[in-house]
Parts: C-alpha cells; structure tokens; sequence
C-alpha cells in the first residue's frame, strides 16, 4: 500500500504507475468489484485547511478523518447538511470514513430530500486524474458557473475519474431544535401516502422514513424551537394525525439509525440500494416480496434484504429507478448497468480522464 | 470581441444547408431571410451581434434531432437559444451557424403533486413553470431575475441561481433529469423522477455546459409547497465592513434567511432617484428575508433584528404589511432599471467568500477611480455573488473598451481572493478570455476533453467557454 503524504506524491505515484490501482480513503465502503493492483490510500493527506463558519465553508484534505470534519464543525455549532451515511454498521466494515471516500461515494443522508445530496454541498475539488495530472474544478465559493462542473462528476465516481486531493464543502448550523412524528404499525402504501403528504405541505419536512420492521412512519423538522413546534402540531392535524412525537436526542437517534440502516444490520441475505420514484415503493416493495426494508427520502430511496440469488433489477422493470448491491448477491454486479448510449458516454468520459484505465478499473462496471 | 473567421465553405453552401432544414421542418420553422435572421443577432448582452447564417424553430425532440443530424452531416456549427436573455452572450451566433431556438418547445408534459416533480419542454419560461402548479400552491425555485422572460433550456445551460438560491439551491440543485439530443441527432435520457441517476453523474456535468454538450428538449424539474408567508427587513449601515460582518453574524447565528441581499451607496442613491423607495442614504444597505408562518417569521426577525443591533445600524425597517414588503424589495428590483436610467452599463457576476467583502468593494472603488467610470455594487450578500454595474456611454469612442478593461479587473479581483468569474450568469463569449486566470491549462484541458466526447467535430455553441487560443488545436483536430 502506498500512502502519498503530499498531492505532489500522490501525482507522481499515480503518473509513475505501471499497472491497476485500487484508490482507498478510510476502506469503509468497499463497494463494487474490488479488482487487483496496488492499493494507493488517500490518508496522507489530511487536515483541514481552511473554514470560515460565517461563510459557511470548509476545505479539507481529501484524506482527512471525517470525525476530524465534523469535530471541527461541531466547535462552531455547524454541521455537513446531507448526513453522510456510514456504511460501516451495514457492511461490517472497520476504520476510518475519510472526507475524500464520502464525496467520492457521493454519501448522503436522510436530509438529501430538503438540501441535497454530497455532490450539493460540494463546491470545489482538487483531484489527480489517472494520467497524474493535477487538476482543479469549481472553489470554495457557494455560486460557480465558471466552466463546466466537474465537481458534480468527480462526486460519486467512486475514484475511478480521479484521485481526490482536496475537497471543498458548503456546511450547515446546527437547527436549535428538531422533532420527529413517529406512527407504529403502518404499511408501507400508508407509509408513503403520509411522507408524500408531509413533503408536500409548506412545513420544510428533513426527514421522512419507512422502517418495514414494525411498520414506523418518521417525518423529521428541523428549526428554531418555535418553529419545530407549530410544525410538528400543523402536521399532526393533518399528514400526520394520530403520530406521536419524539425530541432532541431521541429524534437523532431515529435518523442516525436510518441513516445507517441499522434496522438491517445482521439480516440474512443481500442488502440493495434502490432509487425510485417515492410513489412506487409500496408497489416495489411487493414486487420483492416484502423484504424487511427502510425506505428513505419519502420512499425515493430503499434499502431492502433479499436472498443472494434475486435479480432486483429484474423486478424493477416498469418502474424506472435503479438499483446498487450493496453487500452480498455475488451473481449479480454492484452498479446499474447504464443504457447504451450512457455508457457510451461514461466509457469516453474515462478514457480522457484516465487514458490508461489504472484507476479502480471495472470497479463502477 | 474576437470570434473566429466564419467557414467560407458553410457561408456559401448556404441555400443547400437552407434546403435541407426545410426538408424536416415545417415551412415556418426555418429562417434564412436576412432581414429575420438579425432578431437572432445577439441576446442580452447586446454590444456583441453578428446574424446567423439562419434559424430554426423545431416543436418537438424528434424535430431537434432532425436538425441536428443535418447540421452534423453538414458540418455546421450550432447555437443553441433559449429566450435569449443571457448577459454573457451565450446564445450569440457566428455568421456560420444555425440558431437552434427552442422557444416553440413550451408544453407542460407531466405534473406529479405527490413525487413533486414537473416535466416540461425546456422553451417553457421559468416564471410560467411556476405558474402551472400555482393552483396547488406549489412553485418552482431557481428565480433569475430574468424569470419572467427566461426559458428552462437557458437556465439549466447557465446554471442560473436567483435571489432565492441562499435556501433553495440554483438549477443543478433542482434539476432531476433531462432528455438531450446530442450534436449527431441520438436522443439520450439522464436522470428522471427519482432522486438520485445511476453512474456517474451526467446530469451534474450538463447542467452549466453552456449548451456546448447537447441540447436539452425536456426537463424534470423539482417543484415545492410554497411557504406560508415572507417578510422582508431593511437595514442601513454607514461602513460596508459592518454590514458584512452582520451578514456573516446572521449566517453563523443558524438563521437561514432565504435572501441576503446588499446595495452599496452609488447604487442606494440610483434608485432613490429612480423609483424613491424611500431608503435611507447610507453607506451599505441590507434587505434580509425569511419565511414561514407569522409566528415562526417573527421569531426569526426578533433574532436577526437583535444581532443587527449590535452593529449599530443607521436603519432597520421591518416590513409590517404586504404594501411596506413591497416597498422595500422595490428598489432593489429596480437597481438594474435604475442604473440602465442613467448611463449604459455592464453588468458583472463575480463571486467571493463572502469575507472578502470589504476589501473587495475598496479595491472596486479604487479601480473606479483609476478608470473614471462609475459602478454601482449589488449583491446577493449571503453566498458572495456580487453584480457590479458599470456605467459607460455607448456613443463615446473607447468608453467600451475602458469598460470591459475595467470589468476584467473587477474579475481577476474576484478570483485572486478566492472566488471566481462568475456565479450564475455564466462565461459565454463575455468572461471567455478570462477563463486563463481562474483556470491552469490542464484545468481547462481536461474541460475541453469532456466536450471532445460529447461533440468531436466541436459543433455545438462555438467560440463560449474556453479562450480560442486554448481551444484552437482541437478546434482544427476537429474539422
């Protein structure tokens, strides 16, 4: 394993490399096709470099400990406004998430369905790209037009366009106050009729989930402390009339377990990461069966357990959306196969960005 | 403004190229008349024109394909147009390109309340995709101020924010798919009604590439409740320093107005003249606002009226009806009018962290004395994104120049205390040649390649972007 301590290094073991590489941050989410060849890890290069709480910025080496980020941001009472999740509960994966591995995952949380997902709070990134050229694209200013947007790109590709080096971050106060309506024993169709109701309402809903264990309805606010509570009695009287509420700590904890999925944890079988239109998750859901699943951003995003041997993606046809193995199912591949003239795209995409295909080679195939 | 040479050899075969649109167009969707062509001539960004060769109208996907499979087979550059509103000349034409505008394109395909998303032809105006779903109280949330007059296409080619975007986000944060026609006719579809697409992320890399990737036809777009109310609060400070520091103050305090909005004093005193909306003559003047129920909007002014307290401010006015909140947005909704009353002008896009503030309005009232021209600063305060308006007269030999000289300042300014050129407008041909200070040349390279995978022969939207010298060797590969 090679640890660059600089972007210069990290530039020259790239350009110097004879064959594969196997980008790694902290290797929490060993998503994908592992693939063979020297690993490169990203740990290095760490620190935060610059933070301006009153611009709500910060901009930290890629390799940086994400506990490092956020301790940082707690000191100011400011937060990462999409909830990067962890995938270490589910994957059973040790080690250290780094900054660099959750914009490269493009991890985001429960919160996605009100401010975005990571590639939304992303403003600008250095990178190395398979050639070991050091390129930067967009900053640390909160609007950028100028050129195109390789950040969005670079967010999400998993290290196979590039090496990130350094990413910069639009964060997020902390609300004073949040609440969370909870309703037991619901099915999913009435589940996702509620949370679509309360996206729908002028109450700037953050959260709202579907656990299947128990049948839980969770729709999260976030504010100041008078607003949290007009809301959370303005939601009661309607989308969600007859939910109990739950408070500070305790409404966290709710969201840091779906945030997780920690309701699958230790289940028999594969974990699928499946988008689709919010509406069409019931009728998803009974398409597999009725796995035990959490369903996130109001149904567009679920996470569901099914037997090793069950082509999701088959399921999905009619629906739309798209589906991701997460752990186990070795059959079947992890990512989406993209439509052809997409594929076309991205396959040219990575030839100029990484013209002798060292980097994570096959691993988003 | 340099432009490349027109293709001689396009300019001539002019009446088969004609010929050939016709052949897949209805008779009135294509333009070759002199005379009609010229209303193409340029977009906001009026100081820069030159007529297309001519210009189609097509109503459909199928018709833009077809279009594009003659201009490729033709070898013709072309234009993509919204409603041509852009202030960086992003739909300004070479004399050997076809317009492709998209203004007949303006159907509402799909409305879905309980998924929120809205799927329209990109010739749609932004203001009227907002208009279709009035009826459920909800709204589209990107709001350029060109909204009323601006299309779909031209905003997810510009990225386009508005005063709104501090809690709503810009047009890449709203945009959930598109169907695009590339520059050889194949129709693709990126993205669609669920929130995140597979793969990488192409509907990120489209949005803002300036209609140099393809053209998008369709658009789903994320719509949202509207909140209950708004209300405004008006603050005058007499030092821009202390009204930054307030900004910054407000931002750390975890209140997030939906607009920060500040004017400088030469603005302040241009709309006075022009619309008397009763602002105070100060240095610095803030408009703030929030959203919510009357209860949660006054918890959230008593907050940032009391941190605006402790920077003693000349003013604070807060809005106590609909009359009043109109009144204080009305002279910042007339700052450009106001200026534009006054002189010509050229309206700038820079972005800054935001606590380069006070530095940066000193060194633009510097570079306004060094050049002898005015400039007024407004600026959507709370994510950096400045709008400097210089004054200059049209009709003065060189005063143009001297603008643009100065403009190019106000720019590397930008970007040498870490911001950039330009924060929602885009680059077009207007910010082209400045690409070189905010861009290394493999920062630039590796931009030109995506345009190599996405239009080889380098067809689409020519001359915006990138400087023609940097571009010029792929460029040549091309032909």
């Amino acid at each position: 394993m090679t640890i660059p301590k600089s972007e210069a290094e990290l530039a020259a073991v790239i350009a110097d490399a004879k064959g594969a590489l196997r980008i790694r941050g902290g290797g929490t989410r060993p998503v994908g096709k592992a693939g063979s060849g020297e690993v490169v890890c990203t740990q290095g290069l760490s620190g935060v470099m610059l933070y301006e709480p009153g611009a709500l910025t910060l901009v930290a080496q890629a390799g940086t400990p994400l506990t490092a980020v956020e301790d940082a941001l707690r000191a100011e009472n400011q937060r990462l406004a999409f909830e990067p999740m962890d995938h270490r509960a589910v994957l059973g994966t040790d080690g250290v998430p780094t900054i660099g591995g959750v914009v490269a995952a493009n991890a985001s949380g429960p919160r996605r369905i009100q401010v975005g997902a990571c590639r939304d709070s992303l403003l600008g990134v250095r990178f190395v790209d398979g050639a070991g050229r050091v390129i930067k694209n967009g900053g640390r200013v909160m609007k950028n037009v100028t050129g195109y947007d390789l950040v969005k790109l670079m967010a999400g590709s998993w290290g196979t366009l590039g090496v990130l080096s350094e990413v910069s971050l639009k964060v997020q106060a902390v609300p004073e106050a949040e609440a969370t309506l909870v309703a037991d024993g619901v099915s999913a169709k009435t589940a996702v009729s509620a949370l679509s109701a309360a996206l729908g309402s002028p109450y700037d809903v953050s959260g709202a989930a579907f656990i299947s264990d128990g049948g839980k309805a969770l729709v999260r606010v976030e504010g100041l402390a008078e607003s949290v509570a007009y809301r959370v009695r303005q939601l009661q009287a309607d989308a969600c009339a007859g939910w109990s509420v739950v408070e500070a700590d305790s409404s966290a904890t709710l969201w840091s377990d779906v945030r997780d999925v920690r309701p699958l944890i230790g289940r028999e079988g594969a974990v699928w990461r499946i988008s689709v239109k919010p509406s069409d998750a019931p009728n998803v859901l009974e398409k597999l069966g009725n796995p035990e699943a959490v369903c996130d951003w109001g149904g567009g995003l679920i996470w569901a357990v099914v037997s090793e041997t069950l082509n999701v993606r088959d399921q999905l046809a009619g629906f739309g959306g798209h589906a991701s193995l997460i752990k186990g199912g070795g059959a079947f591949s992890s990512f989406h196969p993209e439509p052809a003239p997409l594929a076309a795209i991205s396959k040219g995409l990575r030839a100029k960005f990484d013209p002798r295909g060292i980097l994570n080679p096959g691993l988003m195939a | 403004m340099q432009m490349p040479d027109p293709d001689r050899a396009i300019l001539a075969r002019k009446d088969r190229i004609v010929a050939r649109l016709r052949e897949v167009l209805p008779a009135d969707a294509v333009i070759s008349d002199e005379a009609e062509t010229r209303a193409y001539e340029c977009d906001a960004l009026t100081a820069y024109k030159c007529p297309p060769l001519a210009a189609v109208l097509p109503s459909s996907t199928q018709e833009v394909s077809a279009v594009l499979k003659v201009c490729h087979a033709e070898g013709v550059p072309v234009v993509p147009r919204g409603a041509g509103t852009s202030l960086a000349g992003g739909a300004m034409p070479t004399a050997d390109s076809v317009i492709l505008g998209v203004a007949r394109m303006n159907e509402v395909l799909e409305t879905d309340y309980a998924n929120r998303f809205i799927r329209v032809q990109t010739g749609r105006t932004n203001l009227s995709v907002s208009g279709a779903v009035e009826e459920r109280d909800f709204f589209y949330a990107p709001d350029p101020s060109s909204q009323l007059a601006c299309a779909i296409a031209g905003n997810i080619a510009m990225n386009s924010g508005g005063a709104h975007c501090l809690k709503y986000g810009v047009t890449t944060n709203n945009l959930l798919g598109v169907t695009m026609v590339m520059m050889d006719g194949a129709v693709v579809e990126i993205g669609g009604a669920h929130l995140d697409a597979a793969g990488l992320d192409l509907l990120g890399l489209i949005c803002g590439s300036e209609g140099q990737l393809g053209v998008v036809t369709e658009a789903t777009l994320r719509i949202l409740h509207k909140p209950e109310g708004a209300r405004p609060v008006l603050m005058g400070f007499d030092n821009n320093e202390v009204a930054g520091q307030c900004v910054s103050d407000i931002i750390k305090a975890g209140i997030l107005p939906v607009a920060i909005e500040f004017m400088d004093r030469p603005c302040i005193r241009a709309t006075e003249a022009f619309a008397g909306a009763g602002y105070p003559d100060c240095e610095a003047l803030l408009i703030v606002e929030v959203e919510g129920s009357e209860a949660e909007i006054d918890a959230q002014l008593e907050r940032i009226l009391a941190i605006a307290r402790t920077h003693n401010p000349m003013e604070l006015r807060e809005s106590t009806s609909a009359e009043e909140s109109a009144r204080i947005w009305l002279g910042r909704k007339s700052a450009f009018g106001a200026m534009g009353q006054i002189n010509d002008y050229m309206c700038l896009d820079g972005t800054i962290p935001v606590s380069q503030l006070p530095y940066v309005l000193r060194r633009i009232s510097e570079l306004s004395k060094d050049y002898g021209l005015d400039v007024g600063n407004v600026f959507h305060a709370g994510d950096g994104n400045m709008h400097p308006l210089i004054l200059f007269d049209a009709n003065k030999p060189g005063d143009l120049e001297k603008c643009e000289a100065m403009g190019a300042d106000i720019l590397r300014l930008c970007v040498e205390v870490g911001g950039c050129l330009t924060g929602e407008h885009g680059v077009g041909i207007e910010k082209r040649d400045l690409m070189v200070d905010q861009y290394a040349t493999e920062d630039l390279d590796i931009q030109m390649a995506v345009k190599d995978v996405f239009d080889p022969k380098w067809l689409l939207n020519p001359a915006k972007v990138f400087p023609l010298a940097s571009s010029a060797a792929r460029r040549m590969a091309a032909q």
